[in-house]
């Protein structure tokens, strides 16, 4: 199943990046999506990590939600930022993830990055080292509040 | 006006919202007085200044394949930039380039008080991580 729509997806891509679809074309790209499938095969690289086409149910909720989230903390830094006294206040913390896949920590981590003011500088199991610009940052997350949606998004599989 | 008219104006604001974005990561990337909170300014920059001004050239673009295309590179950016400010985050740590903070709660935010536990405590399924001694 996963190996089918890994190839679907794969040719699915193609095509989206080809914009050509005569025959002769199209089955080349049938054909090396059908290649790829086998290298990944050989690899066994065919696993819930590498394609964790699972996920994909919770991301149409979670994705939007982060979205939020990067938009508001932006909006914080670039206040920050254009603050003539730079109020700022670094602080690193240590947080607990509650998930029970590599793909969730992954994500977790992933997350809390691509928010500005935080920074996850290390991941040693469910313990994440994080940087953040303000006390407030830290704080947020030590309130657990990303990591319960990050572990709804798990659950969703 | 016209829908297009609508649509080029909205896309236009996008753009240059998007830009003013890029400033001012770029200013912050200037004014903050470490690697770690430089790199809080950048992080402006990739996520709201990049995705602003690939909206705006979305609405440009229309309902094509060049649409699905830069979609395809704003999902890049989303998904590689994280991991480029880790992997610096974490090299800039192992340099032992000591942050200046004003707040360390990594020794006593509550579930670490006791990291030995913690760390035999992994959750099943991971596997031991390197130590990160040499």
């Amino acid at each position: 199943m996963r190996a089918i729509s890994l190839a679907l997806g794969l040719f699915a891509f193609w095509l989206a990046l080809s914009g050509h679809y005569t025959l002769f074309l199209t089955t080349l790209g049938a054909v090396s999506a059908v290649a790829c499938l086998a290298v990944a095969r050989r690899m066994y690289q065919i696993d819930d990590e590498a394609f964790p086409v699972g996920w994909v149910f919770g991301a149409i909720t979670y994705f939007p939600w982060l979205i939020v989230e990067i938009i508001k903390s932006a909006l914080s830094v670039t206040k920050l930022i254009w603050h003539p006294k730079l109020p700022i206040s670094p602080t690193m913390t240590v947080v607990t993830a509650g998930l029970k896949s590599s793909v969730g920590v992954a994500t977790y981590a992933n997350s809390i990055t691509l928010t500005p003011g935080t920074i996850t500088t290390g991941v040693v199991g469910n313990q994440l080292t994080v940087h953040a610009l303000e006390l407030e940052g830290a704080q947020d997350l030590e309130g657990g509040a990303m990591n319960k949606r990050v572990m709804k998004f798990e659950r969703a599989r | 006006m016209s829908v297009v008219d609508v649509v080029d104006a909205l896309s236009w604001v996008a753009i240059a919202l998007g830009s003013f974005f890029v400033v001012t990561g770029a200013v912050g990337l200037i004014r903050m007085p470490d690697v770690y909170t430089r790199m809080h300014a950048a992080s402006v920059i990739d996520t709201m200044g990049a995705g602003l001004i690939i909206l705006g050239l979305i609405l440009q673009a229309g309902f094509t394949l060049v649409t699905l295309k830069l979609l395809f590179i704003l999902a890049l950016f989303f998904f590689t930039g994280p991991v480029a400010a880790h992997a610096l985050a974490q090299a800039a740590l192992h340099e032992e380039i000591e942050p200046k903070l004003d707040h360390d709660r990594r020794a006593y935010s509550g579930h670490a008080a006791d990291r030995g536990a913690a760390d035999n405590e992994l959750i099943a399924g991971f596997e031991e991580p390197p130590t990160d001694k040499e």
